[in-house]
């Protein structure tokens, strides 16, 4: 018998909601080790949203509230939660494969002497041992991974585990450690993009590529994203656009930028070339809007049209806009 | 400022990847290997770091087998100083990875140590911040730019909704992300030199993989699309087919 335990990220005094896609995977694996699954979340107060994290399947919700955690430090992190996952009985450990989470799950990994999967797409138990499935080569191969050391930590790819409730005891309770003194680095400033929704965490993602034209032309795409709700929408960006500096890198999807999994993705004026696959291949239905029907795009695109996307969009902006007005 | 760049040689972005026979790796007849891209970009930032101190040294460093050579003298080329080739194969457990690299940089006090943030192989996302905490150094991860002044990194690190402008002091860990620049090719006289650069070849410490590859398979291949229409007057059944079909609106 032994538990898993989920870390649960916190983002201006809040859980992140990413933490219910962990619990919902962490039950699974919790049922076929015949454990249950616990929380942990670090930062210097109790997070809005941690007392609700047993709907999701939290046995118990270990809290850590500390001055000493109130800005991240990858190394003072990962050092209180290589404790508490060292001190329990562990199976496994889940981290979300965002910024943070690939920041610190490497960390625990080395401190704890055991190895991790990241990215990982999918979770099971055999012969009561953990495996996990995580594509490789840019998402052209699938491997399933078998650590042979316990815990078996994991980063999990947001947006792929669906988050499903099923009760649990949910109680929170506070937890402190101690940290000793450890070089580590200091975030002295923060630069926002602009306060959009950045396009690893949109359930929609609008990605524009050279085929606009001109950077004056997003407004084409801000209409699309603004029409479909820019609380679940965001930009995204082809590889070529980025670097004529038409946009932020933060928006590039790719091999050398962000790989993102949302429900729907639009490729408009992108012509799909391998390295732009890489990063958005596992998304859930994908439209592309592309003059040359020969472009590859089409080929993983659910839904294409060939045609002018001058024209095309702002068609499809309207009946978007008018659809989701009339419900 | 003395600097090592851990690279690795991996498949180019561009190859077709078939499964080898046994279903656990893949198969290499007919694959272009490079320079995995991210570690290309540390080790443009790399030599940019060393051009503006004026001085020190850039040592890239590879565990991989003998083929590897190549890919330290492409980084060569770019204008690195020396490599050093830890033979042995490397697997997807980074944390054994980081253990063999570790055990050479523990024989240099490299200022800097840069890495790229993942590997265009096993994407693992790992083996930096690893290398940092077994070194004992603090490790910023994604980093898109940096500058040294006075002992001290100013790195931006590009997260969730922003950039984050880091501070640390070295000796420190860099793992290295997409920023405004490109590597740079290498010119005639950048190849031509890196042939005579010393490469320094050594068997790489024996460290058990305890991260198994019990299967590989292709993707799922998506289903077939379909093409809604031509034109503008196709929008309208696309927008339908997404609220009514696919149900994603
Ligand atoms: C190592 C490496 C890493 C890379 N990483 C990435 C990455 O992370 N992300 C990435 O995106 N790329 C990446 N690339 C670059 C990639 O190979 C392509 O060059 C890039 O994706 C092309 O961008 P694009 O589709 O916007 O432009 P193009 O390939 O030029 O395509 C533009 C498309 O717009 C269409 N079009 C033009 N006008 C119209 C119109 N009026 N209406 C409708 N359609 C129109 C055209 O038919 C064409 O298909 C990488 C390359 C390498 C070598
Ligand atoms: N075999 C290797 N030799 C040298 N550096 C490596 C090796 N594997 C990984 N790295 C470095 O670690 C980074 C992250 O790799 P990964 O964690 O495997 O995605 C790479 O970009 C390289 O800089």
């Amino acid at each position: 018998m032994s538990n898993v335990l989920v870390i649960s990220e916190q983002r201006d005094g809040a859980v992140r909601g990413v933490s219910h896609e962990l619990l919902t995977a962490a039950r699974s694996v919790a049922s076929g080790l015949g454990g249950s699954v616990h929380a942990l979340t670090v930062g210097d107060s109790t997070p809005t949203g941690a007392d609700a994290l047993g709907a999701f399947g939290a046995e118990t919700v270990k809290v850590v509230a500390d001055d000493g955690f109130s800005a991240y430090s990858g190394e003072r992190f990962a050092a209180a939660i290589a404790e508490i996952a060292g001190g329990g009985d562990y199976g496994a450990v889940f981290f979300a494969a965002t910024s943070q989470g690939r920041d610190l799950a490497p960390r625990v990994a080395a401190l704890l002497d055991v190895p991790l999967a990241g990215d990982v797409t999918g979770v099971d138990v055999q012969d009561g041992g953990v495996v996990f499935t995580r594509p490789i080569y840019s998402g052209k191969a699938i491997a399933t991974v078998k650590p042979t050391a316990t815990p078996a930590l994991a980063t999990l790819r947001p947006n792929v585990f669906a988050a499903s409730e099923s009760a649990a005891a949910g109680s929170v309770e506070s937890v402190s450690v101690e940290v000793s003194d450890v070089a580590t680095a200091t975030v002295t400033s923060f630069e926002a993009a602009g306060g959009d929704m950045d396009v690893a965490e949109a359930s929609v993602v609008v990605a524009g590529g050279r085929g606009l034209k001109d950077p004056d032309n997003w407004n084409l795409l801000t209409d699309l994203r603004d029409a479909i709700g820019n609380d679940v929408a965001a930009l995204g960006a082809s590889r070529a656009v980025v670097d004529a500096g038409w946009r932020p890198h933060g928006e590039q999807v790719g091999q050398t930028g962000k790989t993102v999994a949302p429900k729907l993705y639009f490729a408009v004026g992108i012509s799909g070339a391998v390295q732009h696959l890489a990063g958005m291949r596992s998304a859930g239905t994908i439209v592309a809007i592309n003059k040359d029907p020969d472009a590859p795009i089409f080929q993983v695109a659910d839904y294409g049209i060939v045609g002018d996307l001058f024209e095309v969009v702002p068609v499809l902006t309207d009946e978007i806009r008018e659809l989701k007005s009339g419900g | 400022m003395n600097i090592i760049v851990c690279i690795k040689r991996t498949p180019d972005t561009e190859t077709r990847i078939s499964i080898a026979d046994g279903g656990a790796s893949i198969d290499p007849s007919g694959v272009k290997f490079i320079v995995s891209p991210y570690g290309e970009f540390a080790v443009e930032n790399a030599l940019r770091t060393k051009e503006a101190a004026g001085d020190g040294n850039v040592t890239v460093l590879t565990l991989g087998d003998a083929s590897s050579q190549e890919t330290l003298r492409s980084a060569l080329a770019m204008g690195a100083d020396a490599g050093i080739l830890l033979e042995g194969e490397p697997t997807q457990d980074g944390l054994a990875t980081a253990k063999v690299l570790v055990a050479e940089l523990e024989q240099h006090e490299p200022d800097l140590v840069l890495l790229g943030v993942k590997a265009a192989d096993d994407d693992q996302q790992q083996v930096g911040p690893m290398v940092g905490t077994l070194l004992g150094r603090p490790c910023v991860t994604a980093v898109s730019a940096f500058t040294v002044e006075n002992g001290v990194a100013t790195c931006h690190r590009e997260v969730e909704g922003g950039t984050e402008i880091v501070e640390v002091m070295l000796p420190a860990v860099l793992t290295i992300t997409k920023g405004d620049f490109d590597p740079r090719y290498a010119s005639l006289k950048g190849i031509m030199a890196a042939k005579r650069k010393p490469i320094e070849q050594k068997e790489a410490a024996a460290v058990e993989s305890r991260l198994q590859t019990v299967s590989l398979e292709l993707p799922p291949e998506r289903p077939e699309g379909r093409i809604v229409g031509e034109g503008a007057d196709a929008a309208p059944e696309l927008a339908r087919l997404l609220r009514e079909e696919a149900k994603v609106l």
